[in-house]
């Protein structure tokens, strides 16, 4: 008994952080159809930059920000003086998403290191939560509450805001959003942002658990293209349910078949495809 | 046309002669390996270029076919059966990744390609008893074809020289073909294709298989090469570098994926010894190469001749 | 996180400093330097460790004076990015294109492999710290020579404290699911179950796992201890997050999980944790009292098992150098010189070389503790002369399959 309620919220916990992760690369996919493949590397940068601050006395919140906000800037800086060239080629956007992968892993490893940086969570946070004989890391349920309130932000901001209609406008017809007056390029800006943003934050969140270390971006950056991919792209309720299905599948599928381990979420990823190429929710037929 | 066939001859005696011109055997492991990644880019852009399938999952016939040949080699088999059937079964997990994988298009096809390339690594990572885990297998020695020693650096440069002059050919014959014209027409007009009758499934199956074909004989050179194969040589990281290789050169190019080869072997094995920071030149030649030819190196410099050309023709003419 | 940026770009200095020192012309009567390629790892995910065996190795020619029997020495660093294929392409260019006379590292068992053949037919003489078992075992290369620790060396002393002297029973293994993970702790459950334990429980995490979560709330009850085999950041991983689930078990290791490099980082949740290892920056002697102050000098970090690896590596070729005189030209008489090394005195204590190319040496048992406001792996006892076969017969060890992760069988599973 005990081993199904800790690892069900083990799975959960570990989607909330997936959401985070993955709910920019949804949007910017959605929107701008593009797969920014450099991701996983906002991500990464996000935890070193949060452990910089932190290292240098700053408050874990205040970390958290401001590795966001970092991360964003560089989001803005790529999309504007590169990627919004490269609209409609898709083999360029894999190659320069890739690009700046590469060089991103390889600054973050001149600057801060090969060795791992921690971030410890903030001291309350810190002791495990204790109920009724079971032990489950606090800041763990922590991380888990602010992607449900960053997911609840970003449905309030897609379904009941101006913005939130120009970008649904955008995903689902470009031509007729750019027709009816719609700022498509801005549109594309902010989106890209939002999303660097979220892997930003994302990125420090998990550094108490995961920390900054050289290789954290390609362990995560297939993590964000399954659960985009499972949940259907440019949908933010797909990316929502896409990350507690790969929260259980991930937690599940290791505890039970430990040999499988090594491509536990391959293997469904492909039986979904195979079966419903669009995704569980899929807005846009990839 | 007479033109390009005297410089078809001329590179063709240049590429022989380079064991003879370069005598440093290092340089000349260095070219045969490149030889072999050539090979790699070229026939994923078979998908690539030829189909518009982006493939992340290239690698993976290189594994499975290194493995089958160290295996069917330690089971006794003679290395001419050992070749032979490591290709046939590398080429029938091509078929079936193909089914898969083209139940899919666009950014669905490339996950699927990751994921089955993943799957493939992760078999030969866990499948301990049989590949030796992240510890890799040794392929005892290479063949003889023929009689023929190719243990030498420059007798195995020729050996994949002939074999890569045979691949380039066949496959540039089949994008000249008929196949090769409605796998172009599946990519561009999906539909209209449909309704002039073709099969278009089928003819993109086809194309996977083809490159899943050539993969699986540049993994076999692969082997030959290195007498060892471990799971890095299938990892994500490979396939995206394949996938990197024949975008930076240019996928609408036959010699496009050659140079992007060319560029990417040269930077990971010589400019690293001299440039610590190899893998931001990297980066940074994929994002600076894109800038200015958004379809790759050779597509680019062709433009640029062209330009460079035109005022003259025009000069001329008046 | 003692390392910043101007650590490294001072260490980058150094090591300009150091090559830029190499041009100078020799002055001894023999024909040029002695050349040494040294394979590392400086980019990529394994590139911590890469760079720590290059401090090591830097460290020690610099307390040379960059001269071995009076002869300049030449070193040759080449990135392997962790790559089989790079690895055995960058020998190429040391043994082919350079010329060199013998060759440290590679870093990572399975790039050591994919060497091997090349090694045996160049006839390379080659210092490797790579801890596959069989390299010096059942496929013994004779041109290589460890004077490190094989993966499971240092596991079975571990497993003696372990059972011995803490009295524990029942214990549970979790390791990194690859070759060094698995040989590590078979090394420790076969010691351990020779002499009466239990290992109740083996779980494998996969190298690319971000999160321990699932793994961690499977460990049974009433467990004494758990040994971890864990490698680079994710030993740090591993103690973060055991004290994260609130799990207070005795937390047991080989040689490469609570490792200096990261001690500051695993920081008080480390507190009590042993581990087996063949080095410690508490050893006290005097080449390493010395060597630590000056890693710590030039690197701001303490010196761990990489840094560790490559100065022993520094410290065997010297004397085998030094016992040719010089005549590395020679390929056959340094590596004979290599396999005959005796060191009553090394950075890890007295080491020898057996028959196989590996060393024996002491393994020292150690401990995390605060010590004037900083963790280190304090040495609570010293195995003295450890073999790579412990205190099994050699020839009988050899007969039995090499280990992995279904050997030896795991016969106590609950």
């Amino acid at each position: 008994m005990q081993f199904w309620i800790i690892q069900t919220l083990n799975s959960i916990a570990f989607g909330g952080l997936l959401f985070l992760l993955s709910s920019g690369f949804s949007l910017a996919f959605g929107l701008m159809r593009i797969p920014n493949l450099a991701h996983g590397g906002f991500f990464m940068l996000g935890a070193y930059l949060g452990a910089t601050i932190v290292y240098y006395g700053g408050h874990f919140w205040i970390a958290v920000l401001g590795a966001g906000l970092g991360v964003g800037l560089v989001g803005i800086a790529f999309e504007r003086l590169i990627l919004r060239r490269l609209a409609g080629n898709v083999q360029g956007q894999v190659l320069v998403t890739l690009g700046v992968s590469f060089i991103i892993a390889d600054l973050c490893l001149l600057i801060w290191t090969g060795d791992p940086w921690t971030v410890p969570a903030p001291a309350e946070l810190r002791p495990p939560l204790r109920v009724a004989g079971f032990a489950f890391p606090t800041f763990r349920l922590v991380v888990l509450a602010i992607a449900l309130v960053t997911a609840v932000a970003l449905y309030l901001l897609m379904d009941r805001t101006r913005l939130g209609a120009m970008i649904r406008a955008g995903v689902d017809d470009m031509e007729m959003a750019r027709g009816v007056g719609i700022p498509v390029s801005l549109l594309f800006t902010v989106v890209f942002a939002l999303g660097a943003v979220l892997a930003g934050l994302g990125g420090t969140l998990g550094a108490p658990m995961l920390n900054a270390y050289p290789g954290l971006d390609t362990d995560m950056l297939p993590l964000a293209l399954i659960v985009v991919i499972l949940g259907g792209a440019g949908s933010l309720l797909g990316a929502f349910v896409g990350s507690f299905v790969v929260g259980f599948l991930y937690n599940f599928g290791i505890a039970l078949f430990p040999d499988l381990a090594y491509f536990i979420l391959f293997l469904p990823m492909v039986l979904v495809l195979v079966f419903r190429p669009q995704g569980l929710f899929g807005r846009v037929q990839t | 046309m007479r033109r390009k066939g005297v410089l078809l001859f001329a590179i063709g005696m240049a590429l022989i002669a380079v064991p003879l011109i370069i005598t440093s055997e290092f340089y000349v492991n260095l070219a045969s390996q490149i030889l072999i990644y050539a090979l790699l880019a070229v026939s994923l852009n078979l998908l690539l270029g030829y189909g518009g399938m982006v493939s992340l999952g290239h690698a993976s016939f290189v594994g499975l076919a290194s493995y089958a040949a160290v295996l069917l080699l330690n089971a006794g088999f003679g290395q001419l059966a050992s070749a032979v059937l490591a290709i046939l079964f590398s080429t029938a997990c091509g078929g079936l990744f193909g089914l898969l994988a083209l139940r899919a298009s666009g950014i669905g096809f490339l996950m699927i390609t990751l994921a089955l390339g993943q799957i493939v690594w992760g078999i030969a990572y866990r499948a301990n008893t049989l590949t030796n885990g992240d510890n890799g297998l040794r392929y005892a020695a290479r063949p003889h074809p023929f009689g023929i020693a190719i243990d030498s650096a420059s007798s195995f440069y020729w050996f994949s020289l002939i074999v890569f002059a045979i691949a380039l050919f066949f496959i540039w014959r089949v994008t000249r073909s008929p196949f090769g014209a409605s796998l172009q027409g599946a990519r561009d007009q999906p539909r209209r294709m449909r309704m002039l009758g073709h099969n278009v499934w089928l003819i993109q199956w086809l194309a996977f298989v083809l490159a899943s074909f050539w993969g699986s004989v540049a993994g076999l050179l692969y082997v030959y090469y290195n007498l060892f194969i471990s799971p890095h040589a299938i990892s994500l990281q490979q396939s995206a570098e394949v996938l990197l290789m024949a975008i930076l050169g240019g996928a609408s190019a036959l010699t496009g994926p050659i140079v992007g080869a060319v560029i990417i072997t040269l930077v990971k094995n010589v400019v690293s010894t001299y440039f610590e920071r190899w893998n931001s030149l990297l980066g940074a030649i994929f994002v600076v190469v894109i800038m200015f030819m958004p379809f790759g190196i050779v597509p680019g410099v062709r433009q640029l001749w062209a330009r460079w050309r035109a005022p003259k023709k025009l000069e001329r003419a008046a | 996180m003692s390392l910043n940026r101007r650590t490294v770009l001072k260490g980058a200095l150094a090591t300009g400093v150091a090559t830029s020192a190499l041009k100078v012309p020799a002055t001894v009567a023999q024909a040029g330097p002695i050349k040494v390629g040294f394979l590392t790892i400086k980019t990529g995910p394994l590139a911590s460790g890469g760079l720590q065996m290059e401090q090591g190795l830097v460290t020690f020619f610099k307390q040379k004076g960059n001269k071995m029997a009076g002869r300049e020495v030449e070193l040759h660093t080449q990135d392997t990015a962790g790559n089989p294929a790079q690895a055995r392409t960058k020998t190429q260019e040391l043994v082919e294109r350079l010329n060199v006379h013998c060759i440290i590292g590679p870093l990572a068992a399975f790039e050591a492999l994919a060497i091997d053949d090349y090694i045996r037919t160049s006839k390379t003489p080659i210092l490797t710290v790579a801890g596959a078992e069989d390299m010096t075992q059942r496929k013994a290369n004779p041109w290589l020579v460890r004077p490190s620790s094989t993966s499971a060396q240092c596991s079975y002393p571990m497993a003696d404290y372990s059972f011995k002297e803490l009295k524990h029973k029942r214990v549970a293994t979790i390791g990194d699911d690859f070759a060094f993970g698995h040989e590590c702790v078979a090394g420790f459950q076969k010691a351990f179950e020779d002499l009466g334990g239990k290992v109740v429980q083996k779980l494998w995490t996969p190298l690319n796992a971000p999160d321990y979560g699932t793994y961690l709330s499977q460990f049974k009850p009433n467990l004494d201890a758990v040994f971890t085999a864990h490698a680079g950041s994710n030993g740090l991983k591993f103690v973060r997050q055991m004290a994260e689930y609130g799990i207070k078990t005795q937390i047991l290791g080989g040689f490469t999980p609570i490792d200096e490099s990261l001690l500051q980082q695993i920081g008080e949740n480390g507190l009590g944790a042993m581990t087996g290892c063949w080095y410690s920056a508490q050893i006290a002697n005097d080449i390493n009292k010395r060597f630590v102050a000056e890693i710590q000098k030039e690197y701001e970090v303490d010196p761990g098992v990489y840094a560790a690896e490559t100065y022993v590596c520094g410290e065997v070729l010297n004397h085998a150098v030094e016992a040719i005189k010089g005549k590395v030209e020679d390929k056959e008489a340094l590596n004979k010189a290599l396999h005959d090394t005796k060191l009553p005195d090394s950075l890890r204590g007295p080491l020898s070389i057996d028959e196989f190319g590996h060393v024996v040496g002491n393994i020292y048992i150690r401990k995390v503790e605060k010590k004037d406001g900083k963790y280190v792996n304090a040495i609570i006892k010293t195995y003295p002369n450890v073999s790579q076969f412990w205190t099994y017969n050699k020839d009988a060890f050899l007969k039995e399959p090499v280990f992995s992760r279904d050997y030896p069988p795991a016969k106590n599973l609950e």
